[in-house]
């Protein structure tokens, strides 16, 4: 079993994201490092670009702040490893744009995140059409290309984004980019209900999860809570960031439970 | 699946949030059904003519040629076109087909503002709603356009994020259209983006190339040795190549933005700095973008707010692989010397994104024969760049 299947054994698991280098890089390892310690099923760990066109303004700012402090592709990687050499053992799933992969060189880059222990990809820019470059290339190192999913998402390409599924469908719960939400969407069970007819793969929700009471009522419909732009914006703002992330990941585990 | 044609080679594709996808697709089908619309075609042709005032004159040069001595230069009169450039052919092009798939609104981007008043004044005469995005930097140097669009009844929203100009009003536009894409279409302002853009824009700019060809052959009898045009994201010269691209004797030449020099690496060459301008994925398309070993987007400068862009269009950078079009650059400096010659041997002020062109003319035709022809095409006038022309005039 690989890592991301033994994170599904108790769900629903929760899925917060954290940019590597903000709001510097020692910082932003010692908070995911502390998110995984304290509840988190499994971290998106996000590489910075400079044009986050997906991306509200929280994380935004965030990133736009790790590029200046110096973040690097280089750098994620090898804060990745560190985080492994930390003893962190949930799956760490890779997010970001697509350009910066693609100056890395893409071989290389998939190779790279294996060798530093992660376990998938999210890129938001990469939708199934344009895909095969980057899945036919982990081909011999399987790490997942994990599919996203739109309420715009027609019948059609549900079924043919979902059938191919490796890993978990990232369903996209609202129209828009990331950022928190007052209430969730409506339809969200039935949205939910329409993807799993298409695939035996766990279904997470993200996009507009911002408390623990939203992640509950989530929870109980998906496999999956994803929970980004609040992360982001209660660790950073913090003064002691590595404290507020370990609370940040009980009170969401305490609720999921 | 798609019913055209996604990429141009290896470039363009379709690079977007899944989001976007079933919007991309439903705007593809509404242009392949329009095109084979006589009636929507009709339309579109009407509104050309009374409403933009097409076919736009091809002017002789006179006083230009003779003043350089070489080639015949004949200028194509996009900045007689109603709203000063050829931004509005593509504009009313795509708001007509706004109302085909029944959308009530539109997002726009804009950098020299040219863009953004074509999208205002086509959104005012089909009745929608228009939301413009525009840098900060470019609004302080724009102003006057972005009162033209207020007046027209558009919404101006400033952009505070990155390099305050035509790259971040991309990006919240595109914020804008994934978060309302039910009823809202992203009225894109070059041959940019993701598919079908690229292939949409150089439809409604071909008229630019068409009219161009018939004109050079009434008034020269003759075909153009050499057809140059400015490219910012690369609509007016793709519109003007498209008339000549099956032509092989006819040169082609776009002309980016030298900015300050491409050594001083303030610039938005993406093809004329190797060291900077590499393949990559920016705004939907895989095309040349300038960006640093890390992938992250340069940050470009121009004088002109149109050209100063860190990436191209996908099949200009085709056209290049094939050496069926050739790409230079010219300065800052070479444009505003440009921009003062036609203004005073032709009485023509042009755009600064056009000065380019004119630039590139300017160093070309003396080099050439006397029954040789050179076609350049103005892209716009100037009105909108007295105050940064002014002020540039006050640093020399
Ligand atoms: C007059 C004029 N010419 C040229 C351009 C550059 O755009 P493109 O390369 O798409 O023609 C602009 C853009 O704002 C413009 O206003």
């Amino acid at each position: 079993m690989n890592r991301i299947e033994i994170a599904f054994k108790n769900k629903p698991i929760f899925m917060p994201y954290f940019p590597l280098g903000y709001p510097d890089l020692d910082t932003s390892i010692d908070v995911i490092e502390a998110l995984a310690k304290n509840g988190a099923d499994l971290i998106e760990v996000g590489l910075s670009f400079s044009d986050p066109l997906a991306d509200g303004p929280v994380i935004q700012h965030a990133t736009q702040i790790a590029l200046e402090k110096g973040i690097t592709v280089k750098k994620s990687l090898a804060a990745v490893k560190e985080l492994r050499r930390r003893g962190v053992d949930i799956p760490l799933i890779l997010m970001g744009y697509y350009n910066p992969m693609l100056a890395y060189g893409l071989e290389k880059f998939v190779r790279d995140a294996k060798e530093a222990g992660a376990d998938g990809f999210i890129i938001p820019d990469l939708p199934m059409e344009e895909s095969d470059e980057f899945v036919g290339l982990s081909h011999d190192s399987p790490l997942p290309l994990i599919p996203m999913l739109a309420p715009t998402s027609s019948p059609e390409r549900m079924e043919m984004i979902a059938r191919k599924a490796k890993g978990f469908v990232y369903l996209v719960s609202v129209t828009g980019i990331t950022g928190e939400r007052k209430s969730l969407s409506e339809g969200l069970g039935e949205l939910i209900a329409q993807v799993r007819e298409h695939t035996s793969a766990p279904v997470c929700v993200g996009f507009g999860i911002g408390t623990p009471e939203q992640a509950r009522e989530v929870g109980e419909m998906a496999d999956g809570v994803i929970v980004g732009t609040a992360c982001v914006r209660t660790i950073g703002g913090s003064k002691s960031p590595v404290e507020t992330a370990r609370e940040f990941a009980r009170s969401f585990r305490e609720m999921l439970k | 699946m798609t019913l055209l044609p996604t990429k141009f080679g290896p470039y363009g594709g379709q690079f977007v949030p899944e989001t976007l996808m079933p919007a991309l697709i439903e705007l593809e089908e509404a242009f392949v059904s329009a095109k084979a619309d006589a009636a929507f075609q009709a339309e579109f042709n009407k509104l050309m003519a009374s409403f933009v005032g097409r076919p736009t004159p091809l002017t002789y040069a006179k006083r230009l040629s003779e003043k350089l001595g070489g080639a015949q230069i004949y200028l194509k009169r996009e900045d007689l076109a109603h709203t000063g450039a050829h931004k509005i052919n593509n504009a009313l092009g795509q708001a007509l087909l706004v109302k085909r798939m029944g959308k009530q609104r539109v997002v726009a981007e804009t950098g020299a503002g040219q863009h953004g008043v074509a999208s205002a004044t086509a959104a005012a005469l089909l009745g929608l709603e228009c939301v413009v995005y525009m840098g900060e930097v470019d609004i302080a140097r724009q102003e006057p356009n972005v009162f033209r669009m207020k007046l027209l009844g558009a919404e101006v929203r400033p952009v505070s994020s990155g390099t305050k100009t035509l790259k971040d009003a991309i990006n919240e536009a595109i914020r804008d259209w994934v978060t309302n894409v039910n009823d809202t279409h992203y009225l894109l302002g070059s041959a940019l983006g993701p598919h079908p853009y690229p292939t949409i824009v150089r439809e409604f700019q071909s008229v630019i190339g068409t009219e161009a060809r018939n004109q050079m052959m009434m008034d020269a009898g003759r075909l153009p040795d050499t057809v140059i045009a400015c490219v910012g994201g690369g609509s007016n010269a793709i519109g003007v190549f498209s008339g000549f691209v099956d032509d092989e004797q006819v040169e082609l030449i776009g002309v980016e933005a030298g900015g300050s020099g491409i050594e001083s690496g303030k610039h938005a060459a993406r093809f004329g700095d190797p060291s900077k301008g590499r393949i990559g994925v920016i705004h939907g398309t895989r095309t040349y973008v300038l960006q640093d070993e890390d992938g992250q987007i340069a940050e470009t400068h121009s004088v002109s707010a149109g050209l100063d862009y860190a990436a191209v269009g996908p099949e200009h950078a085709l056209l290049r692989d094939l050496e069926r079009a050739f790409y230079t650059s010219a300065t800052d400096k070479e444009a505003l010397s440009a921009f003062h010659e036609l203004c005073h041997t032709e009485g023509i002020i042009p755009a600064l994104e056009s000065s380019h062109a004119v630039a590139e003319v300017i160093k070309r035709a003396p080099t050439m024969r006397k029954d040789q022809v050179i076609l350049v095409n103005l892209s716009g006038r100037g009105d909108k760049d007295l105050n940064t022309v002014m002020k540039e005039m006050g640093n020399l």
